[in-house]
């Protein structure tokens, strides 16, 4: 390819073609609660390590929904296992589980 | 000789299936646990979507009934027996003969202090939705312990709704559209104030809502699209309350004068003891469940007995009276097939 | 034959049983020198310096009463106590009285081992010895006492609810084998020894009548050696047997209860010392009915007797090192006394799944200043009505505290601990440390038994650390609190964590005791039942979790109790969501609306400072 001194920009739209879902099918697999978060961030603001940074456990599942798996798991570091997410959650989604899960993915990686 | 129906529960499901059923010939024996007729609409000031008062619907309703409908008030039903092919039903320490049951029971509303994290209870301007109401009825606006106007209010949907923390699985159906009608008399009453909606989803499904929520947004409610996490006191009894504001995905603090918990319809406690003396299983949520949600949507699995209202879940009044046609044409149906 | 000869007697049928028991004395002397080579010098110090003290008695007393004796199985369920006594120190007193008597009748002599065993093979008549109607009267006694320990243990493979146990340890095929060489051994004992006393007329009360009896319709001579030998074969097979099955435990625990009584602990990662743990493990079983996973949820594969078999043979699945809600209350009621906790979460450590910079975000952040610190710990914060009435409380004893997590704290750590996150609990817990540290404070006082077991075991702070409990009995005790007691019924719960985690049993009862009448439930203190929101777990569903919750709450509510006393956020939360019909509520709640309004106010005006000071000191 001849340089020519300017990179293209990321892409900004989900492109659901190409996206790696490889990750969320095996944490949906391993535990189905992943699959029923409804998106009403009370884990995200009730969120001890949410105090102190921009980590988020919704944000964080909804990425490796769409694929984005290298930022969640980047994230996911950042979780305490506090386990106040699990008594907000309104749907049982089982987070200290999926967080744990993502960990595990992490290091296979 | 005219036969005799018992309809459990004097709310709109109750009186609307006594006007027909005393219209179609029938003597109606209608019993109310309250000193009142008029159920949890009596309690309420205006109802949505057209703001009219809750008294306007409930004084026709009760003007409606003749003198074939024996109303009993105060008078709680403790048991109902079959017996030879009818009912008796026995309320405080009286039995009384009826060909028929409609269970007009109705609903209650979800004790917000299973909620600890919302700080009902515990934080005295953490209020419900019915409680609003009354503030309505009462002073024409809300107030806060201290008397004061609040200068900032948060609405929160989804209070014992849609929370399988609190075994309340289901959608209440009518808290959203409530809270966006309680959201513009709040801002109506005091122009000043701030308002905000913590909503998960709105579910704005009648004729009308959606306009309610158009001019909410117009009169500068604000909606936020996030579901509340918990609740803390800060100086002067306001309450510091946290939400993910979803749509920006960053947590969000506020610190609010008065917090309105839209509080969801659960079944009534009381329902499932008549429902176990009748051998009617109670649906998942815990309401009664209809033969066939479809097509017998007043029926139970029960011969004779009969469903309508907000006892089968949750309904807005409309819901109710069509349900109260329904159920009283099925009675008379019932009847006269004998 | 005879036995006064100088000649010592011997038939080749007594090879099986001396070549095994050959076998099994060199593995056993090998295998503890071995062991106590491998542990650390610090570890051989305490055992050199415990060998030489009054420890060494104490832990021959504790073999006799746990190994022979199983004083703490009789306590669980005593025909399940009887079946394991009756075994081991049957089997004991037989081998004692043998010995006895093989040494009477031998003036003495020192006997090859196999001649107390087989005796009545060598020396068929003892009756016409002195003292020989007692010893046959007594071995045959001794021989009944342990058959109907073995008739017992068949009896549990069938039917194992009247021994006290629901489930029983699923066991091995070299484990069965085992199992069927000792349920073989006495059984061929007595058929071995009647034959011989019915061919001879001698025996005692149980073998002569059964030899006589059979005489007369068996041709039992042909018995005589083959019974004999079959005996000597099963009694040979098991010693060879034990080294590679659940039998070890026998020589082990022994060896076990010498290291404990010396001070040997669990280390940080398996030790020398969990090898010993590991062999002393019986597969009793008793931890699979303790274990609410398996009671509750019918999960029966994952106790702590697999896990250590497990551990001992090969890899144990993540599933199975998963699969514990660390609620330790199989700890408590281990015969063995093995620490079956700090194994499962030395297990777990085995993977990291945090960096070590994982918490670098959090600088810069204080707590409030404080004298008496509160903290209500990330969970407290979703039970304001806990927090609220505690301060309340605080407020009119006349504390001077601060609530120094009223905006948020970081977590304390231990949650990543139970998941086996060792080091990123390290790193919470450094930073938190200096948190509170800065904050100035001379007491702290937490709601959360979570916070409170790591602050404990962990921090290393220099100043006490209270559950609130505790610290409102103390200033009931110190007068600056009084509560007018009702007559409320109040259950109390024990937290896995406050109770078992930190030994606060006696603290709550005795504050509650102030507000009304405490009912104590079927389980309770050591052996209290977790409330199923453990944070020890994460593969189970929350539907699993009510499951547990409303067992435990039907329980704790089963006496009519008002209302159902928790002393942790956490077990709160977790009842609040099971149940709708029980009242639920803190322990500072209901003290609270105990408390008698004015009481002390004066007092507690006037004297404040100097009476906080005293509480710190």
């Amino acid at each position: 390819m001849v340089n020519f001194g300017y990179t293209t920009l990321p892409t900004h739209i989900h492109d659901m073609d190409k996206a790696d879902l490889g990750l969320a099918d095996s944490i949906s697999f391993e535990d189905s609660s992943f699959n029923l978060c409804i998106a009403c961030g009370s884990c995200t603001s009730t969120c001890t390590a949410g105090a102190f940074t921009n980590f988020s456990f919704r944000q964080m599942c909804h990425q490796i929904k769409r694929g984005e798996n290298s930022q969640a798991i980047a994230e996911s570091e950042k979780c305490m296992l506090c386990g106040k997410c699990t008594l907000a959650c309104p749907r049982n989604v089982n987070t200290r589980n999926i967080i744990r899960l993502v960990r595990k993915a992490n290091q296979t990686i | 000789m005219s036969k005799t129906v018992a309809i459990i529960g004097g709310g709109i499901a109750g009186l609307e299936t006594s006007i027909q059923l005393e219209k179609l010939g029938y003597d109606v024996t209608l019993y109310e646990k309250d000193k009142a007729l008029g159920g949890h609409a009596g309690k309420w000031d205006r109802l949505f979507p057209n703001r009219r008062h809750a008294t306007e619907v409930i004084d026709s309703l009760t003007s409606r009934i003749k003198d074939k409908v024996q109303i009993n008030l105060a008078a709680t039903v403790n048991q109902i027996k079959r017996e030879n092919g009818s009912f008796l039903v026995e309320a405080n320490g009286k039995s009384q003969k009826a060909d028929a049951i409609v269970l007009t029971t109705g609903f209650e509303l979800f004790p917000a202090n299973k909620k600890e994290e919302y700080g009902y209870g515990i934080f005295e301007n953490v209020i419900t939705s019915a409680e609003l109401e009354s503030m309505f009825s009462s002073n024409g606006k809300p107030l806060m312990t201290n008397g004061n106007n609040p200068a900032k209010v948060a609405f929160i949907h989804c209070v014992g709704s849609r929370d399988e923390k609190v075994n309340r699985p289901y959608c209440s159906k009518v808290c959203c559209v409530t809270a966006v009608k309680q959201a513009i008399e709040v801002k109506e009453a005091i122009p000043t104030s701030d308002v905000y909606c913590f909503y998960m989803d709105l579910r704005m499904f009648g004729p009308g809502y959606e306009d309610l929520y158009k001019e909410a947004q117009v009169k500068g409610v604000n909606f936020i699209r996030g579901r509340l996490s918990e609740t803390s006191e800060m100086e002067g009894g306001r309450v510091l309350i946290k939400a993910e504001d979803t749509l920006s995905s960053k947590p969000l603090k506020m610190t609010v004068d008065m917090v309105v918990l839209m509080v969801g319809m659960s079944p009534l406690p009381s329902t499932e003891k008549l429902l176990k003396d009748l051998e009617i299983t109670p649906n998942n949520d815990g309401f009664v469940q209809v033969k066939d949600y479809h097509l017998e949507p007043t029926h139970t699995e029960a011969d004779g007995v009969f469903v309508a209202g907000a006892c089968t879940g949750p309904n807005n009044i409309t819901d109710s009276v069509n349900a109260a046609h329904t159920a009283a044409l099925e009675v008379h149906k019932y009847l006269t097939s004998e | 034959m005879n036995l006064h000869a100088v000649q010592i007697p011997f038939h080749p049928f007594v090879l099986p049983f001396t070549i095994g028991l050959i076998f099994l004395v060199f593995y056993i002397v090998g295998k503890w020198i071995y062991w106590v080579s491998q542990f650390s010098w610090e570890d051989k110090k305490k055992i050199i310096r415990g060998f030489f003290s009054l420890k060494t008695p104490q832990a021959i007393w504790e073999v006799f009463m746990e190994s022979l004796l199983h004083r703490k199985v009789f306590r669980r369920n005593a025909l399940l106590g009887y079946m394991h006594m009756s075994l081991a120190f049957g089997w004991f007193l037989l081998i004692v009285f043998g010995n006895l008597e093989t040494r009477f009748f031998t003036h003495g002599r020192i006997n090859p081992p196999y001649i107390p065993i087989f005796f009545e093979f060598f020396e068929h008549d003892l009756t016409s010895l002195d003292y020989g109607r007692f010893f046959t009267f007594t071995m045959d006694l001794l021989l009944l006492f342990v058959l109907s320990g073995v008739g017992l243990a068949y009896f549990k493979r069938f039917r194992s609810k009247p021994l006290g146990m629901k489930n029983t340890t699923k066991h091995s095929t070299i484990d069965r084998l085992a199992l069927t060489a000792l349920w073989l051994i006495f059984p061929l004992r007595l058929l071995a020894e009647s034959v011989t006393a019915g061919l001879y007329d001698a025996g005692g009360f149980i073998t002569n009548s059964i030899g006589t009896f059979m005489m007369t319709f068996l041709p039992i001579q042909h018995f005589y050696y083959p019974s004999w030998w079959a005996y000597s074969i099963a009694l040979g097979a098991f010693f060879v047997f034990i080294p590679f099955t659940r039998y070890m435990h026998i020589p082990t625990e022994i060896l076990l209860i010498f290291l404990r009584k010396y001070g040997i602990v669990e280390k940080a990662i398996h030790s020398t010392y969990t090898q010993v743990e590991l062999s002393s493990c019986s597969r009793c079983g008793i931890c699979i009915d303790a274990c609410q996973l398996g009671s509750d949820l019918g999960i029966v594969s994952t106790q702590s007797t697999y896990l250590i078999k497990s551990i001992r043979y090969d890899q144990p699945t993540e599933k199975l090192i998963d699969s514990c809600m660390a609620c330790t209350r199989c700890d408590q009621l281990c015969p063995v006394g093995i620490d079956i906790a700090s194994i499962r979460a030395n297990e777990r450590k085995m993977i990291q799944l945090f960096q070590e910079n994982s918490y670098k975000y959090i600088n810069g952040y204080e707590y409030k200043k404080a004298k008496v610190a509160y903290f209500a710990g990330c969970m407290g914060h979703l039970t304001p009505s806990v927090y609220k009435a505690t301060l309340a409380l605080f407020k009119k004893a006349g504390v001077d505290y601060n609530f120094i997590d009223r905006d948020g704290s970081i977590c304390c750590g231990r949650p990543l601990q139970l998941a086996g996150q060792e080091d990123a609990a390290k790193q919470l817990i450094e930073k938190n440390i200096k948190l509170i540290e800065n904050c100035g404070a001379t007491v702290l006082v937490t709601s959360c038994p979570i916070c409170a077991k790591v602050f404990t075991d962990s921090y290393k702070l220099k100043i006490p650390i209270y559950h609130h409990s505790q610290y409102l009995l103390m200033l009931a005790k110190e007068k600056k609190l009084k509560f007018e007691k009702s007559d409320l019924q109040i259950t109390y719960h024990d937290p896995c964590e406050l109770g078992r985690g930190l030994g606060v049993y006696d603290e709550p009862r005795e504050l509650l005791g102030m507000a009304g009448k405490l009912i104590e439930s079927a389980n309770s203190r050591e052996n209290s039942l977790c409330c199923g929101g453990s944070l020890g777990i994460t593969n189970i569903s929350h539907e699993q979790r009510n499951t547990i919750a409303s067992i435990t709450l039907s329980e704790l509510a089963a006496d009519k109790a008002d209302v159902v006393a928790t002393a942790c956020p956490l077990c709160k939360k977790t009842f609040k969501s099971a149940s709708e019909n029980v009242r639920i509520a803190d322990i500072s709640e209901i003290m609270l609306d105990a408390v008698q309004e004015n009481a002390n106010k004066i007092q507690s005006e006037f004297v404040q400072e100097k009476e906080i000071e005293t509480i710190h000191n």
